[in-house]
């Protein structure tokens, strides 16, 4: 069972990473958007994982994107980030309960995942395009980014999550 | 003590999240300033090797239309060579002293990017096929940038399209210089700054660098003008360029390798140390 569910998260690492570098950095929806998908590894990371393990590893998948992307360290940073701030995501938007009940994200209702996959999606963009653009003089361009890739990203994430999830009814 | 080790046990997760993040905003700044970015960038074996994959299944999609810049290039070196032929005929020349100063290796682009503020393209030679840091790119019909990092088969060139970066370029008919930047705006469209008052500009005239340095030779095509304005202080005027590339669809490009370049940047530091 725990070897099991080892293997899955290894597998879905490496698939998400070819996915984001080799497919969605392709698209350059209207000059500028590119979604993100990656950060689902964060997302669906076994709500009762360790801790610890969970921002090695997303400063390991930052990195790894970092070094297709030319980009230094800012998705390093921003994965990071965004597992070290899940848990509180996590209670805000499950509930206080999420950590006893092994939930499952695909089976929550609609709103819970969106208020979730939402959240952690924007902070994650507020970070990588904060840092990558890092000057006033272009913060129309900031807004604009964080703003339309932000959608597309969450609309392809919760595809993703639908797509993928096993129906338990 | 104890009481330390049970202050680190209980904040483990915050002081991890504080060491990798100061980690990566390390890696971040150091790619702010140019080519100090040796440790992270696409230009090692196995990112390039993936990237390198992938383009040889894109490639097929852009054949007719690199097919198509190929064979226009060939039309128009072809009809320089006829007319040089032309104007050299029943003089023996000796062709030896009339080597070029420049010589140009060809390299596939393996990665492209124009969506973002700081671009880089990885390309598929490296210090094997004898690049060094700091030679220019260009393709048929104008200017891409400069090789930034290096690794034995790949290569990853720092595009005009970056904010940091920033190239001699003139009026192709005037002597006035002026630096090429990028507002992150429009992948199309660079500008030209610092370009003096006095100088006669036209809707439509050609840019071209400037070579006043050694990685561009003089006279590469960059782009035309769409529009001009005085600065604030009226004593120079921006330009804004539309670029002869096509930067959103690169795919065979040349590197620039000036053979000076060691006696000119040796030249240079006897003087830097004679002063």
């Amino acid at each position: 069972m725990l070897n099991n569910e080892i293997f899955i998260n290894i597998i879905r690492f490496i698939v998400l990473v070819l996915t984001q570098v080799l497919l969605l950095n392709q698209i350059n929806f209207l000059g500028y958007i590119n979604p993100y998908i990656y950060i689902l590894f964060i997302i669906v990371f076994p709500f009762t994982g360790n801790k610890s393990l969970l921002i090695f590893l997303s400063f390991i998948l930052g990195l790894i994107i970092d070094f297709f992307l030319d980009s230094g360290g800012i998705h390093a940073a921003a994965c990071v980030f965004i597992a070290y701030i899940r848990p509180q995501v996590l209670k805000y938007s499950f509930g206080i309960s999420y950590e006893y009940n092994t939930i499952k994200i695909s089976n929550t209702d609609f709103i819970k995942q969106l208020i979730y996959v939402g959240s952690m999606v924007l902070l994650n963009h507020i970070v990588i395009f904060s840092l990558e653009i890092f000057n006033t003089d272009h913060l129309l361009l900031l807004l604009k980014s964080i703003l339309f890739s932000s959608i597309f990203s969450i609309i392809i994430i919760l595809s993703t999550i639908t797509i993928f999830s096993k129906k338990t009814r | 003590m104890q009481q330390i080790i049970f202050f680190l046990i209980r904040n483990k997760n915050f002081l991890l999240f504080i060491a990798l993040f100061s980690i990566s905003i390390f890696l971040t700044i150091q790619t702010h300033s140019y080519h100090k970015n040796k440790f992270v960038n696409s230009s090692n074996a196995i990112t390039g090797g993936i990237y390198s994959i992938k383009s040889s299944i894109t490639d097929y999609f852009n054949l007719r239309e690199e097919n198509k810049i190929l064979i226009n290039e060939n039309t128009r070196i072809r009809k320089k060579l006829e007319s040089y032929k032309n104007k050299v005929v029943n003089q023996n020349i000796d062709t030896s002293s009339i080597l070029s100063k420049y010589s140009f290796v060809s390299a596939k682009v393996i990665n492209n990017s124009f969506s973002k503020t700081k671009n880089k393209l990885t390309i598929n030679k490296g210090k094997r096929d004898s690049i060094q840091l700091d030679m220019g790119v260009i393709t048929s019909k104008g200017i891409v940038g400069i090789i930034d990092n290096l690794s034995n088969k790949y290569a990853t060139i720092q595009s005009i399209l970056n904010t940091n970066s920033q190239i001699n370029a003139k009026l192709k008919n005037a002597k006035h210089f002026g630096s090429l930047v990028w507002n992150a705006k429009d992948p199309n469209i660079i500008q030209l700054i610092d370009i003096p008052r006095l100088a006669p500009v036209k809707i439509g005239d050609t840019i071209v660098t400037g070579g006043r340095s050694t990685i561009f030779p003089e006279g590469i095509l960059i782009g035309a003008v769409i529009d001009f304005e005085l600065t604030e202080d009226e004593n120079s005027q921006n330009l804004n360029i539309q670029l002869f590339n096509d930067m959103t669809n690169l795919e065979h490009v040349y590197i620039i390798n000036n053979l000076d370049n060691q006696e000119i940047i040796s030249l240079e530091k006897e003087l830097e140390n004679a002063e």
